[in-house]
């Protein structure tokens, strides 16, 4: 859904799921989209048996976690300026606070808080259904290229 | 290529998300599990180019198979939990074979510091790499 007051025409991150969602890592995962406004995209991880790290808990791999916040991070500095401009992850830091509950999708929200002519600054968080009871915590930054494709 | 039985052991831990990613170990290098995976839809993010993600993902678990090893060969009981993570990428991944390398920089008492990197053609030139923390804990005495 998109959020009340975004200006029509703007970067539509929902748009992107079918092309990104389909073909690439994130869908091979399984992540889709699940709502955007200005500044801020929130993607799922369904739970699937696919993406388990730990055999005995049941608990999935921090790696999809990884993708999913690349993802909703990513995607969250286009709705900041309101258009797509190339850029690649610099870096990026996650912090564990908990395993994810097996059997439950993992949401990352995704925030932009700055964007200069050269980088966009990001942070976000996963969780399981309770915002207030994180299963991660994320910071990075993207920077600008001229050629996405290149 | 090593037989030790105790290596395949420890490397028995490949979890189902290994899989999915078509994650193995390609050689042993020094003792340490090179992991890599083939490029393909799977691990692709923009077109023609990895995914962030799935680079992290391959190096997480390249550290964490370093870190087993090595705590292994000392505490086979010790568990190990991932605290955090830190990625930098420098190089865009192309249409090629990864690999990773784990290496342990230092194992004290109740924390580990781990590093690893990523490359395609050339060790010497990682497209990225990670620096991880990970908290040990013994087993309760029983």
């Amino acid at each position: 859904m998109t959020e009340p007051g975004t200006p029509p025409g703007w970067f539509d991150p929902s748009a992107f799921e079918g092309i990104l969602g389909k073909l690439g890592h994130g869908g091979h995962l399984g992540m889709r989209y699940r709502a955007h406004g200005v500044g801020w995209v929130e993607m799922e991880l369904p739970y699937s048996e696919r993406l388990i790290g730990d055999v005995d808990s049941g608990v999935i791999a921090s790696g999809p976690i990884i993708s999913l916040m690349d993802n909703a991070t990513s995607l969250s500095v286009w709705t900041a300026i309101g258009e797509f401009r190339p850029q690649v992850t610099l870096d990026l830091r996650v912090d564990y606070m908990r395993p994810a509950t097996p059997g439950k999708s993992v949401i990352g929200r995704g925030e932009c808080y700055k964007v200069t002519r050269s980088m966009a600054f990001v942070r976000g968080i996963a969780h399981d259904g309770d915002p207030d009871d994180p299963v991660a915590h994320v910071a990075g930054t993207f920077i600008r290229v001229d050629n996405f494709l290149g | 290529m090593s037989t030790d039985p105790d290596m395949n052991a420890i490397l028995g831990f490949m979890p189902p998300f290994a899989e999915t990613m078509g994650i193995t170990v390609d050689h042993l290098h020094n003792g340490l599990p090179v992991m890599a995976f083939d490029y393909g839809p799977q691990v692709m993010g923009r077109p023609g180019f990895l995914h962030g993600g799935a680079m992290s993902g391959l190096m997480e678990i390249a550290a964490i198979a370093a870190l087993r090893v090595t705590v292994a060969a000392d505490e086979p009981a010790v568990r190990i939990k991932p605290v955090n993570i830190t990625i930098n990428f420098m190089r865009g991944g192309r249409e090629a074979r990864t690999y990773a390398l784990g290496e342990v920089t230092r194992i004290g008492r109740r924390v580990a510091n781990v590093e690893a990197k990523a490359w395609q053609d050339d060790p010497a030139k990682p497209i990225a790499t990670i620096f991880m923390n990970f908290l040990l804990s013994s087993p309760k005495p029983a």
